[in-house]
């Protein structure tokens, strides 16, 4: 029974942490979008390549968080949390 | 052009030794104590000793012995661009010096306002150390900006200042800022005042961490497919993992180069547009107005 009750957790971590990553969908979408506007406006203003460049890499920057969120968790599923859950499972059993 | 002294360079050999140590001290470290592991295994930094302390155990990790061997050795490479420069100018170093003072001020002065040029030495400093910390990568270092605690240290830091700055414009308008719109807003207001640092370390520490986790896969994969393919072959042959030669050094040029420095730019950037946007220049000018108010009248009195 625990061997079954592991394979769970471990088989639901890996589940949830490839779950978490559908996030990336948003700021690739984003990401996307602003960096076709950038290049509508370089194309209409190449004078101002400098600054869209410049203000385009923060916004992708900033839109990036998102994904990084899902990322710092989809990390944690895989490489903290089994171990701690594992942990507290041992802990019931052995009451 | 003088000839440098002898003097002169016996300094400038110093330096750049001191400057080179830390790094190799680094290397040496990682190599006697890193634990030999069968292919490929993804972990944390390496965790020398613990030191005992009344709270919590404090342990001393491998991004924290990096990451003061980077800060040696930046130091050092700052008194190696600043030594022996003079009004005149005349040596290579001090071009290289003044640009980078230049543009730091530049950068500053353009993204803050005149207000926080005195900020530019602490925006360079976090420029070059998050900047340093992650090329770190380069020489086969653990990258402490891959680290979540050290870049939260870095960011807690940063909401420290953009508190003060905040405060500047008077308490209890501090106070008074966290009910706009209306005061059902409060919770909302409190939970973004601390979702800014954590955005921040997040954004630097996930983005230089999925860089060596991606690498470290790939790195793998292409083993398993080189095993795959030439594994029949006989001896040292088929052991040999033909394609992790060179192909990841593709993926390292965007992951450690590339996004390294952008991150350390953007760490900068969002450090300098979060503080100039907290402080509230009215408020604070309104203040300075009436305090200067009152001691003028307090003076008048004590004339009169």
């Amino acid at each position: 029974m625990v061997e079954l009750a592991i394979g769970i957790i471990l088989g639901c971590c890996a589940l949830g942490a490839g779950m978490a990553m559908i996030a990336g969908i948003g700021p690739g979408i984003g990401e996307g979008n602003a960096v076709a506007s950038a290049c509508e406006a370089i194309g209409r203003q190449p004078e101002s390549k400098g600054t869209v460049t410049t203000t385009m890499i923060m916004g992708c920057a900033i839109a990036e968080t998102t994904g990084l969120y899902a990322l710092v968790i989809a990390i944690l599923l895989i490489f903290v949390a089994p171990r701690s859950l594992v942990g507290i499972l041992m802990s019931y059993i052995a009451k | 052009m003088k000839e440098k002294s002898f003097k002169f360079r016996i300094i400038d050999a110093l330096l750049i030794i001191g400057s080179v140590l830390p790094i190799a001290f680094a290397i040496v470290l990682r190599v006697l104590t890193n634990p030999e592991a069968d292919g490929i295994v993804i972990t944390g930094a390496n965790i020398f000793f613990t030191v005992k302390m009344p709270i919590q155990d404090m342990p001393i990790t491998e991004s924290q012995v990096n990451s003061w061997c980077v800060i040696v050795s930046l130091f050092f490479i700052c008194l190696y661009l600043t030594h022996g420069i003079s009004e005149k100018g005349g040596l290579r170093r001090q071009m290289i010096a003044e640009w980078i003072v230049e543009k730091t001020d530049d950068l500053v002065k353009d993204n803050m306002g005149d207000f926080f040029k005195s900020f530019s030495p602490f925006i360079a400093g976090v420029l070059g150390l998050s900047a340093f910390s992650s090329l770190i990568t380069l020489v086969g270092l653990y990258p402490p900006t891959s680290d979540l605690n050290v870049v939260a240290g870095w960011a807690l830091l940063v909401f420290i200042l953009i508190t003060y700055y905040k405060l500047k414009g008077g308490v209890l308008g501090y106070l008074k800022s966290f009910t706009q719109p209306f005061a059902a807003f409060t919770p909302f207001n409190i939970i973004s005042e601390f979702a800014t640092p954590v955005s921040m370390s997040f954004r630097h520490y996930g983005n230089i961490l999925s860089g060596s986790v991606i690498a470290a896969l790939v790195a793998a994969g292409l083993t398993g497919v080189s095993n795959m393919i030439l594994g029949r072959l006989p001896g040292l042959l088929g052991e040999f993992p033909l394609f992790r030669v060179g192909i990841p050094a593709v993926l390292s040029l965007y992951f450690d180069i590339f996004s390294g420095a952008l991150q350390a730019f953007i760490f900068a950037m969002l450090t300098m547009l979060n503080i100039s946007s907290a402080f509230p220049m009215d408020d604070w000018l309104k203040r300075m107005d009436k305090k200067r108010a009152k001691k003028e009248k307090q003076s008048n009195k004590k004339s009169a």
